[in-house]
């Protein structure tokens, strides 16, 4: 095995090969966004936090308030979004990881 | 009931005794484990990483132990219990925040790495330097989390044992610290590791049993329980709402708002979301938890695992803090510790007495606090564990012997830097006990948010990223994060909060103060400024291994080359 990690040029060749590419584009393509989705998701919580007090403290049911439904949904919204990436990597990206690794330590074999 | 529960006359000799033996078969357990562990620590891999052998499932388990802290257990329900709302704003970062960890680095490091952050920081760069920053971050880190869990320790005991003696605190620690080096040193990975699920599930048992009772005793109406908590707090109006402890609104002595200060408050309340929700991913105690699975596969189970886990026990804090607020009382909470630290235990001990008589309020009281213990116990060897590996794989061996140490010689020194470390960390916290150490965990999160966080994700996700960005990024992050906290008002100038004439600042005569920081928090500027220097410096040199950036591309993404599980 040690000899595919000297080989170099093999990987500079993978990295640019458009198999690799459709391998990084369909984590990078879900992680991404995904992400920008997430971080901007809890910011806005945070934000509403500090500056919308009004909105948070409005009542809904008895004691509950908007500031404990927007909390409860980033609970909601991290179990969600674990669970798809988990279901996006399982179907989308293991595949096509795996086919790359079988190719290259198939040749490492050679 | 007296408001006071567990003043040092009030503690019952029956639940000291229980609280003590329900520990010490903790203890039995763990150093049982342990020593069988260690026959099955025969090689570096099984040392640094459990042998890469721990299921999905386990290692998912092992990081809510790893994650879960005192700081989470104890510190959230007490700050719900007397600022309410304000303590789920903590819980929810601590969770969102593992999402960064899943989605942009769990995997990737598997794939790539060895033993430590390290070994992905350094894999396309020059070893030595990147190697010296990453021991340096990876220490600094660990140290700041592992003295406020070490000092916690020490109060912790008086509060629930009913000792406060400096003789009996001192102890404390000196325990802690020697059952920590010896889990380490002898069980390395795959002892720590058995730690923390055994932790995590009493922590995950202790706070569901809690939260049920909670539950069933306001009928399972969450309102009505809201509604109580409210009622026998400080601030019934604004106890359910965000605002009485982070972002306040801050008035003047003569009533009107003080449009600055509040505007500062509000700014540390986002310097602390962002410090919360970007640190996790770059907490080298939790980052080396991904190398005790044999496949990026098994780290994403995990993480996912750790998830559930984590979010399941962050829901029930609720429910213990505002239990604890309703049931006890913020009056006799802050009696207790005026930080509410102990308000969880103390609900224990008011709702076991509420369902079954005297002896229950004891029962409960002593398997609650007992859980606390092993809460830190289990903490602290990981970050032993994280700062030892990276002295013995990044310093030791690949800084000084340049990757080449004699044979054999990595585990030992490894073995040493626990108890050097471990060592240290005792002395520190006895001196440290008078001090208001709190806030060095959110420290060690901007730390981690700000150096570690910014080098790791440019290493996996930017081609040009190179070992001079690598080391600007983590000395920039790092000298940032530290410097403004330094010139904070965490170090000096808080003014005093009548009676005490005494500042919260960490410097508590009120005539010194050297701040000029406004936030507590430097998350907010030290972050970007973390990805500023990283970018800067990247960019400052021609430096770039294009042979080693694709090897890392491909290998973090197939797994190609990656360490493999070790068979026993």
């Amino acid at each position: 095995m040690s000899n595919i990690q000297q080989d170099s040029d093999r990987l500079v060749a993978m990295q640019n090969s458009p198999e690799f590419a459709r391998l990084r584009k369909a984590y990078r393509g879900f992680a991404f966004p995904m992400t920008a989705v997430f971080l901007s998701w809890y910011l806005l919580y945070v934000l509403a936090s500090g500056w919308a007090r009004d909105f948070m403290s409005t009542e809904l049911w008895g004691n509950i308030n908007v500031a404990y439904v927007f909390g409860l949904l980033q609970f909601v919204s991290t179990f969600l979004i674990a669970w798809l990436y988990e279901r996006h990597m399982d179907n989308k990206v293991d595949p096509l990881a795996a086919d790359i690794r079988a190719e290259l330590e198939g040749e490492a074999a050679r | 009931m007296s408001a006071n529960v567990f003043a040092a006359t009030d503690v019952s000799g029956g639940q000291q005794a229980l609280t003590t033996i329900l520990f010490l078969s903790f203890v039995a357990i763990t150093l049982f484990i342990t020593l069988r562990a260690s026959r099955a620590t025969r090689t570096a891999a099984d040392f640094y990483a459990g042998g890469r052998s721990f299921s999905g499932l386990q290692n998912g388990v092992a990081i809510g132990g790893d994650y879960m802290s005192a700081a989470s257990f104890l510190g959230i329900a007490g700050i719900i219990a007397l600022y309410g709302y304000d303590g789920f704003l903590y819980s929810i970062g601590f969770l969102v925040a593992w999402l960064v960890a899943l989605l942009l680095v769990a995997e990737l490091m598997r794939n790539s790495g060895k033993y430590t952050m390290g070994d992905v920081l350094a894999f396309r760069m020059r070893q030595r330097p990147v190697r010296a920053a990453a021991g340096v971050s990876t220490i600094v880190v660990s140290i700041f989390y592992l003295l406020a869990q070490m000092v916690g320790a020490g109060a912790l005991v008086s509060l629930l044992l009913g000792v406060s003696s400096d003789t009996a605190k001192n102890l404390t620690i000196v325990s802690v610290g020697a059952l920590m080096i010896f889990y380490v040193t002898v069980g390395g990975m795959k002892g720590t590791t058995y730690i923390q699920i055994i932790k995590a599930l009493l922590l995950m048992t202790g706070a569901t049993v809690l939260t049920l009772m909670v539950m069933f005793k306001f009928g399972w109406n969450v309102s009505d329980l809201l509604g109580t908590a409210a009622e026998k707090s400080t601030d019934p109006e604004g106890f359910l709402e965000p605002g009485l402890r982070y972002g306040k609104d801050i008035t003047d002595a003569a009533g009107n708002l003080d449009e600055k200060a509040t505007l500062y408050s509000k700014l540390d309340l986002v310097s602390l979301g962002l410090a919360l929700v970007l640190g996790t991913a770059g907490l080298p105690h939790i980052l080396i938890r991904f190398y005790t699975v044999p496949t990026a596969r098994a780290a994403r189970k995990s993480v996912v695992w750790g998830i559930w886990i984590i979010g399941s026990f962050y829901l029930m804090t609720l429910a213990l803090g505002f239990g604890a607020a309703a049931l006890v009382g913020p009056k006799a909470i802050i009696d207790q510790d005026p930080a509410g630290n102990t308000a969880a235990p103390q609900l224990a001990r008011v709702i076991g007495e509420d369902y079954f008589g005297t002896t229950g309020g004891t029962i409960m009281l002593a398997f609650i606090a007992s859980v606390a213990f092993a809460t830190i116990l289990a903490v602290v060897a990981g970050l032993t564990l994280a700062s030892s590996s990276s002295v013995a794989h990044d310093i030791y061996a690949n800084y000084v012997h340049r990757g080449e140490a004699p044979e054999g010689t990595e585990v030992k020194v490894a073995r040493i830097a626990a108890f050097v470390i471990g060592g240290v960390a005792i002395v520190l916290s006895i001196y440290a006990q008078k001090l208001n150490v709190a806030f060095l965990v959110a420290l060690a999160f901007a730390v981690a948010a700000s150096a570690n966080l910014p080098a790791i994700l440019y290493s996996l996700f930017w081609k040009r990223f190179n070992t001079s960005g690598a080391v600007w990024a983590i000395y920039g992050g790092l000298i940032s994060a530290v410097g403004l906290v330094i010139f904070s008002p965490v170090v000096s100038g808080k003014p005093p909060v009548p009676p005490s004439t005494e500042s919260p600042s960490l410097v508590t005569d009120p005539s010194i103060d050297f701040s000029w920081f406004p936030l507590d928090n430097p998350g907010l500027v030290s972050i970007p400024l973390g990805f500023f220097f990283g970018w800067l410096g990247t960019v400052l040199s021609k430096e770039h291994n294009e042979y080693k950036a694709a090897e890392l591309e491909v290998r973090s993404l197939t797994g190609v080359g990656m360490e493999k599980a070790s068979v026993h």
